[in-house]
């Protein structure tokens, strides 16, 4: 049978050509990798190699023909013995395959979108509690799930010898051990891969970043490798690994030491996205992403370290990921906040209350998958919505809560939502002006209140 | 071609194997042929519009992977960068799923989500398969650092290209790999050009095996257009690597036919510079060549290998144009793993 070679597509746009230059004539000897001819794109002009094996039968479109489509038969390759004229007619130029076409049917991604995530539900926890800071919870939560569990380990700067560059790790390496708390060098994007190689091969990776400022040198390898994987691999390639570190302002270390990463991470689908405030929280959610199968981002925060919270005692308290908590129950306005900033959003309900304003203070906890229902709910109620965050305003988590407002409570809104967030500025190392970027309680009562018409 | 003899630090061998392994030798003729006529018939494809995007072809640079799966064992883990076709396919990935893949199609290795760049097998021990030049050299790291936490003897073959060792992060595994001893070989295929930056023009010092020396890493220069040499240096360096040694640098010279991706206009090298190294050097003939001279194969059965090739590519191109595009329910799966039920 007569091959019939066709115009090549030569690069992922192109679909049609110029026939340059033949480099063969009929009765020509070709074998596989002989330049046929040249093709002149858009781009470059570039040489067509044969394939097949074969002799030229015929040239079925001349040299310098302009327009020439892709997959127009160029030129008949007959193998020994066969004859040009045996060959059929040529076809006309099929259409060229589609390239990533949507299906008609298909709907709008928006909409074909899971619409309501569906966390576990939390049971309201009763039993015996004491008193613990976020650090203590973190490395207990650390501690008890390196115990249950032999493929965990901890890898960062400072986690071992240093007991933690903010104390977090402290006495972790002297339980488990220089194998499973791994000191490593300052080489955020070297370590951040090699956990997530090491979660390729089911290890359980914690891995800390001194600070998620830090984490920007390794932003690739979270993104690209981490969140993208599984998705690229067809389901084949997961990893269950935390990255987890102090996220956000922390006090007076200026620009490049106090951003906050929320709504950097929350942007990425094939990442879950932690934020706690309260001790038990950080406990209960950590021991959730470490078991997680997937790449959690845990934002702690740095000036929450030494705050105490009431923590469950039971060793099996943990809290699901994807839940936001009512940590106010109030009915004339409802503010979200998560990490640090839900201390404001608490001064700010009890001032508020003095004033006679009921406020409804949710702590997301999770940003991906966010709580939507929680919060829908609580606006269907109080009909009014205050955002705070210490990230910037533009694109901010407050700015998807507002969206998830248009699209799911726009009968229920009694007012514009409001959102309190740090200034859109790289942050200040002066006291005054530092003060003056990053949400304060007395934003969110005027907000609160703004809102309420008061 | 630079002579590939100098090393840094490590045993001096001679290249060839004492004894000929006559049957080994044919199998990597088969298993090189094999790469060039998928490879072949990939571009072709592509050219017919039934492959899109990127698509970066291994023709030429065969004897790479072919002789250092010959010195691995099925165990040992392989992670690459985006020319990835032919290490998949020295895998024992089946070339029907990689070419699936190539075309979109369900019946793809990553069902058709993740395309020519991104393809993986947990079976066949490959991690990819990944786009972003370097980020490979900390993933390879990493899981040679997951088979020396879970103590075993195994190993990740990580390969690189000359372009990405100019990647801070490619510096960075070199040392956490040399202060841990992880049990890892990195492979640096210098094709000569990082897309058509040539090595000259884009490293200060093109000794690439010599990347690893200020972390103690040492490293070899290897003719990476002879299989053979491939294979008996591979022996070697796993040995050191098993033996708990640490890392390994080989620089394998090879070179790339082909453009960079489909749409290279190769403008930045000679015609006579490519047609030389095609003529004078092709891994493949070279080997015919030695397997017919010697008598260790007959030209039948070289014919019928090459026959047999012919037909498991055509398979697999019949294979990949008939399996149907992914269902749009896959549009929104493999986002997240999803938690067993509490």
């Amino acid at each position: 049978m007569p091959i019939e070679v066709l115009m090549p597509a030569l690069s992922p746009t192109m679909t049609e050509g110029k026939l340059a230059k033949w480099h063969k004539k009929a009765g020509d000897a070709v074998k596989a990798g002989d330049v046929l001819a040249e093709i002149e794109t858009d781009k470059a002009t570039m040489e067509v190699e044969a394939v097949d094996e074969g002799i030229v039968g015929r040239i079925l479109v001349d040299e310098g023909t302009e327009g020439v489509p892709v997959n127009k038969p160029i030129l008949l390759l007959l193998e020994e013995g066969e004859s040009a004229d045996a060959a059929p007619a040529p076809k006309a130029a099929p259409a060229p395959a589609p390239r990533a076409e949507v299906p008609a049917a298909a709907p709008a991604p928006a909409l074909a979108a899971p619409a309501v995530h569906s966390a576990p539900a939390e049971a309201e926890h009763t039993g015996p509690t004491q008193p613990m800071t976020v650090r203590e919870a973190l490395r207990d939560a650390m501690a008890e799930e390196m115990r249950a569990d032999p493929d965990v380990l901890l890898m960062g700067e400072e986690v071992g010898e240093y007991q933690g560059a903010y104390k977090v790790s402290q006495g972790l390496l002297q339980e488990f051990g220089a194998r499973r708390i791994i000191d490593t060098p300052i080489t955020e994007h070297g370590f951040a891969g090699l956990g997530v190689g090491a979660g390729f091969m089911h290890l359980k990776p914690i891995v800390e970043f001194m600070t998620f400022n830090f984490a920007m040198q390794a932003i690739d390898q979270i993104i690209n490798s981490a969140a993208k994987t599984l998705y690229m691999s067809g389901g084949q390639m997961g990893c269950s690994i935390v990255f987890r570190g102090p996220n956000g302002a922390a006090s007076r270390v200026a620009a490049q030491h106090s951003q906050c990463y929320a709504s950097w991470y929350a942007h990425c689908p094939g990442l879950k996205v932690v934020s706690p405030w309260s001790a038990a929280d950080a406990k209960g959610l950590l021991k959730s992403a470490i078991r997680d199968p997937n790449p959690i981002i845990f934002l702690e925060h740095e000036l929450l370290y030494g705050q105490t919270f009431e923590v469950p005692t039971d060793p099996d308290f943990i809290v699901p990921i994807g839940k936001a908590k009512v940590v106010r129950p109030g009915r004339h306005v409802t503010i979200v906040a998560f990490s640090r900033p839900m201390n404001l959003a608490l001064e700010a309900a009890d001032k508020l209350a003095a004033e006679g304003i009921e406020a409804e203070v949710i702590d997301l906890r999770t940003l991906r998958p966010l709580d939507t229902a929680t919060i829908v709910a609580s606006v269907r109620k109080t009909n009014r919505l205050v955002s705070v965050e210490e990230g910037w305003p533009y694109a901010g988590i407050g700015s998807e809560l507002s969206a998830i407002m248009m699209e799911q409570c726009f009968d229920d809104l009694d007012a514009p939502v409001v959102r309190v967030t740090g200034a859109d500025v790289p942050l200040p190392y002066a006291a005054n002006l530092e003060r003056l970027a990053l949400p304060q309680a007395d934003h969110i009562v005027q907000a609160a209140k703004s809102v309420c018409y008061r | 071609m630079a002579v590939a003899k100098r090393q840094t630090a490590a045993p001096k061998r001679t290249a060839k194997p004492d004894r000929v392994d006559a049957e080994a030798l044919v199998r990597m003729y088969r298993d090189m042929l094999l790469i060039r006529r998928f490879e072949e018939k990939a571009g072709q494809m592509y050219g017919m519009g039934l492959i899109g995007g990127f698509c970066h072809l291994y023709i030429g640079q065969e004897a790479v992977v072919i002789g250092m799966q010959a010195a691995i064992t099925p165990d040992d883990a392989v992670v690459t960068s985006y020319r990835d076709h032919g290490h998949m396919l020295a895998c024992g990935m089946d070339p029907r799923g990689v070419m699936a893949e190539l075309t979109g199609r369900r019946g793809g290795y990553s069902r058709g989500k993740g395309g020519s760049m991104h393809m993986f097998s947990r079976e066949k021990n490959f991690y990819g398969g990944h786009g972003i030049v370097g980020a490979q050299v900390p993933l390879g790291t990493g899981i040679a650092f997951a088979q020396k936490y879970r103590g075993t003897t195994n190993a990740c073959l990580t390969y690189l290209g000359d372009g990405a060792v100019n990647q801070g992060q490619v510096g960075e595994s070199f040392n956490m790999a040399a202060l841990w001893k992880l049990p890892v070989v990195y492979i640096i295929e210098n094709n000569r050009y990082a897309m058509g930056t040539s090595v000259q023009r884009s490293t200060a010092s093109p000794d690439l095996f010599e990347r690893g020396a200020p972390y103690g890493i040492p490293g070899r220069q290897v003719d990476g257009m002879d299989v053979v040499a491939v294979k008996a240096a591979g022996d070697e360096v796993m040995a050191h690597v098993r033996a708990g040694k640490g890392p390994y640098i080989l620089e394998m010279m090879t070179y790339r036919y082909r453009g960079h991706s489909m749409s290279d206009p190769a403008k930045y090298r000679t015609k006579e510079e490519v047609n030389k190294m095609r003529s004078e050097h092709d891994p493949i003939d070279r080997l015919r060549t030695q397997l017919l001279e010697n008598g260790w194969a007959k030209e039948d059965a070289l014919k019928a290998i090459d026959r047999e090739v012919k037909d498991i590519v055509t398979a697999a191109a019949e294979f990949a144009q008939e399996s149907p595009e992914p269902d749009p329910s896959e549009l929104y799966t493999d986002v997240l793993v999803e938690a067993k039920a509490a």
